[in-house]
């Protein structure tokens, strides 16, 4: 049931050309379209406190609207998004936004997957060191190599001696 | 009668898997073959009381049985024959009973197609299977009771949730199920080597066709449900970082790394540990899924369950499971012998690094979707993570991943010339600037990382084709021997290919739709015409409906293109009758550029409708390409099975197989 009152940047637009069609709820529009792309921006960002896991800008919760409004009073106030943004989890709290703020109890939200990586890549690189060390191959004499070359040989003729029974 | 028959079902099944989970262990402990072979007896009699159970709820599901709770609370007498079927697993105890079913039919697999494996090896696998089993079905009967009895049985039932009365989210579960439940084999196949020590290529060998089977049928889940939510929330969004939805992403991310590393154990005998790792928190991550969508621990429209009784039944279990687990894990892996040895740039260092990349993918939406839970039970407050906390650690984990995906099935095994291989793809290299240049043309300088993020989707695309046409020698041999070449490609091969592919065009689906998506609200009255991206939808006016169990107000628009007619379409606005739950069918035009979408919402005073449009560009690319994966696991599987059949030296045929295979693959 998400997605009941969204509305479109886009959409002034064509509300401008055509008298016939009319903006849902054309309260909630503002005026100035940069204005309202901005207002929708910080929509998405916000979450509807009564809904689960859905931004104000695509619930049909009352509240949502109610905050939807209040975005845009604070726009036209002259706020940034982010004093806007700051204005509303004084209100509600961190739980109103979907960007969770960076401070010491989310450091390691934020970091956590750095951290993994970092972990991760650490331990690749010290599994490498190990396996350096395993590979100390000496390369063969040249008694050797003929020794290998005759087992090749061998092998060879006994392949092809089998191949007639194996196709 | 029936339903006292199921549960008595249940109750055997539970017997059976107590007896299977202690006696083949026990057995192969003493080498006592009759013991052992207990196993393959008891996971077969384990099967048939399941299917009997599952049966018997299925039953009073189709004659709604409404002196059962279960039925009463999720059905009803007019809903269609396919939602009373589907409306089994559409409650939490039924589902629960659907994933007991699979992982029996799972574990009977593998003592049926398991006649090759060490006998030992298989006894151990099947006991471990079976204590998934016991943990199940303890929390079925004892907390999770489908066949639980009403004293006074209501008239009729509360019926099913409207949203899941549909289609797409009738098969959703099963799927996502088969791909939870396969990855147990992998688990218990873990579980096993550690217990007898040993891990070699041949247990790889047995690994990978049912991880392989798991991750397609998890893909194939994941990609319907998020197709179900396109088209059914009404609002044009595919994925949503919803906690459910992640909580099945995150087994396909850890599976996938799994299906990469199994790779490495099969082919190079090495990445032994790691592997039995990830085969673990493979598992563990299903278990959570299933229990964090369960247990109600995060409310959505998935969370059927709120009882605190039965999240306490399933803490202690994850904690047996998971904790065991790593446990034994942590005990006995140092005691498993190193394989082969390479350097970082290389076959297997590439995969080493898809698995570096997959699991800090994976730990970022883990920590996205239970640090808010964490923090809130520490006393932290709550805080709410979304959409934008994934855009700026998950998307940068993914890039780099996307940008090797075609670089590493170039690297030659042990070794690797990083300049060479790159030079392979400078084909690719230049296609992909072409690509990015057209879709900075066509799109008219759209957003600058939008338009990359396509041209790191060609680069995926290209690099992969480029590495099949390097396989079958393309252009360099006679058309006549690379025909040749092609048709030997063993489905393995093909399998990595298509997978590849498939994800590069459902990567460029989610670029498109994301950046370049066009929404309009409206309130139109019938006659009038509104304009959206180009596209003209005239709103002809509305009819009402009557379903067989709602009721619907159907609105007819007429979509054109400068004056061309496109395309009917029909959204609808239902009411089910019983839940009084108002849902909204969206109708959709797909072309292979684009979806024309339209909602139509409620009348308002003045006699119009709320209309809402929608512009998804290139959107079915993201199913169409997740079609791709799923055909790849098949194909992929399809050459497994002939050598799964065979193991080294039985049999001639799977022999040559598997070698043209490798030599297919170096």
């Amino acid at each position: 049931m998400r997605g009941l009152f969204l509305f479109a940047a886009v959409l002034l637009i064509f509300t401008a050309n055509s008298n016939s069609v009319k903006a849902f709820e054309p309260d909630e529009i503002l005026d100035d379209p940069a204005l309202e792309a901005r207002a929708r921006e910080i929509s998405k960002e916000v979450r509807c406190l009564v809904c689960q896991n859905e931004p104000i800008d695509s619930s049909n919760a009352d509240l949502a609207k109610e905050l939807r409004i209040v975005v845009r009073e604070r726009l036209v106030a002259g706020d940034s998004d982010d004093d806007v943004k700051s204005y509303l989890s004084a209100r509600y709290g961190d739980f109103v936004l979907f960007r969770p703020p960076f401070n010491t109890a989310t450091f390691l939200l934020w970091f956590g997957p750095l951290l993994v990586f970092g972990v991760g890549g650490i331990g690749l690189i010290f599994f490498y060191r190990g396996n350096k060390n395993l590979k100390v191959a000496k390369p063969l004499s040249p008694e050797e190599e003929a020794r290998f070359n005759q087992f090749l040989d061998e092998d060879k003729k006994t392949k092809s001696s089998n191949s007639g029974e194996t196709s | 009668m029936i339903a006292e028959l199921g549960q008595f079902a249940i109750i055997m099944a539970l017997l059976a898997a107590i007896a299977q989970s202690i006696l083949p262990l026990i057995g192969a402990e003493r080498l006592d073959s009759r013991l052992m072979a207990f196993g393959s007896q008891a996971s077969l009699v384990q099967l048939l009381f399941v299917i009997l159970a599952f049966g018997c709820l299925t039953q009073a599901y189709i004659v709604s049985d409404f002196t059962l709770v279960n039925v009463a609370e999720n059905s009803h007498s007019t809903k269609p024959l396919l939602y009373k079927i589907s409306g089994v697993w559409g409650n939490h105890e039924g589902s629960m009973l659907l994933w007991i079913l699979i992982l029996a039919v799972f574990g009977a697999a593998v003592a049926a197609f398991g006649r090759n494996l060490p006998v030992t090896l298989k006894a151990r696998v099947l006991a471990v299977q079976a204590m998934i089993g016991v943990g199940f079905l303890t929390f079925l009967i004892f907390t999770s009771n489908p066949f639980t009895r009403l004293l006074v049985p209501p008239e009729n039932g509360r019926d099913l949730n409207p949203l899941l009365q549909d289609p797409g989210l009738a098969f959703h579960p099963p799927m996502l199920y088969i791909g939870y439940v396969g990855f147990s084999v992998a688990f218990s196949f873990a579980i096993a080597a550690l217990i007898e020590g040993k891990v070699d290529a041949a247990w790889a060998r047995w690994v990978r066709p049912w991880t392989l089977t798991a991750w397609t049928f998890l893909t194939g889940g994941i990609a319907l449900g998020s197709w179900w939510a396109y088209y059914e929330l009404g609002w044009g969004g595919w994925w949503f970082w919803d906690p459910v939805e992640n909580v099945s992403f995150m087994p396909w991310l850890m599976g996938t790394a799994l299906l990469h590393s199994a790779i490495v154990v099969e082919k190079r005998n090495s990445l032994k540990v790691w592997t039995i790792l990830l085969a673990i928190l493979t598992f563990s991550l299903s278990l959570i899924g299933t229990f964090i969508v369960r247990s109600g621990l995060l409310t959505s429209v998935h969370a059927f369950a709120v009882n605190p009784e039965r999240g306490i039944f399933i803490l202690f279990l994850l904690a047996i499971a998971i904790g065991g687990s790593l446990a034994l894990f942590a005990f006995r892996a140092p005691s498993l012998k190193a394989g082969g040895i390479f350097s970082p740039i290389s076959r297997e260092g590439g995969l080493l690094l898809n698995n570096l990349l997959l699991s800090t993918a994976c730990a970022t939406v883990f920590l996205g979707t239970l640090y808010p839970l964490f923090m809130e039970a520490l006393g932290g407050g709550r805080v709410s993570i979304g959409p934008p906390f994934y855009n700026n650690t998950f998307v940068p984990v993914m890039v780099p991943l996307l940008l090797l995906v075609c670089v590493g099935p170039l690297l030659p095994w042990k070794r690797a010339d990083l300049i060479g291989v790159l030079g392979r793809l400078k084909y690719a290299g230049l296609a992909t600037i072409l690509a990015i240049l057209a879709a900075w043309y066509i799109t008219e300088g759209g957003p600058l990382l939008a338009i990359l993020g396509l041209g790191m989707a060609a680069w995926l695309l290209l690099g992969t084709l480029s590495e099949w046409a390097d396989k079958i020698k393309l252009f360099r041999a006679p058309l006549a021997t690379s025909w040749q070449r092609m048709v030997k490609l063993p489905g393995s091969a093909w399998g990595m290919t298509l997978a590849h592919g498939g994800l590069a065009i459902a990567v460029a689906g989610m670029i498109s739709t994301s950046a370049w998506k066009v929404e309009d609200v409206a309130v139109l009255k019938p006659g009038e015409t509104i304009s959206v991206a180009g596209t003209d939808y005239r709103f002809d006016g509305v009819r009402e409906l009557t379903g067989p169990n709602y009721q619907a107000v159907e609105g007819t628009f007429t979509v054109s293109q400068n004056g061309e007619f496109m395309a009917i379409l029909k959204p609808e606005k239902r009411l089910y009758n019983v839940q009084k739950m108002p849902t909204t069918e969206a109708a959709i035009y797909s072309t292979f550029v684009g979806d024309y979408y339209a909602v139509i919402g409620d009348q308002v005073e003045d006699g119009g409708w709320t209309v809402r449009i929608y512009r998804e560009p290139m959107v079915t690319w993201i199913w169409f390409g997740c079609t791709l994966m799923v055909l790849a696991g098949l194909l992929s599987l399809a050459d497994r099975r002939l050598r799964v059949g065979a193991p080294a030296g039985k049999r001639k045929q799977g022999k040559r197989k598997q070698k043209s295979h490798q030599n297919a693959a170096a």
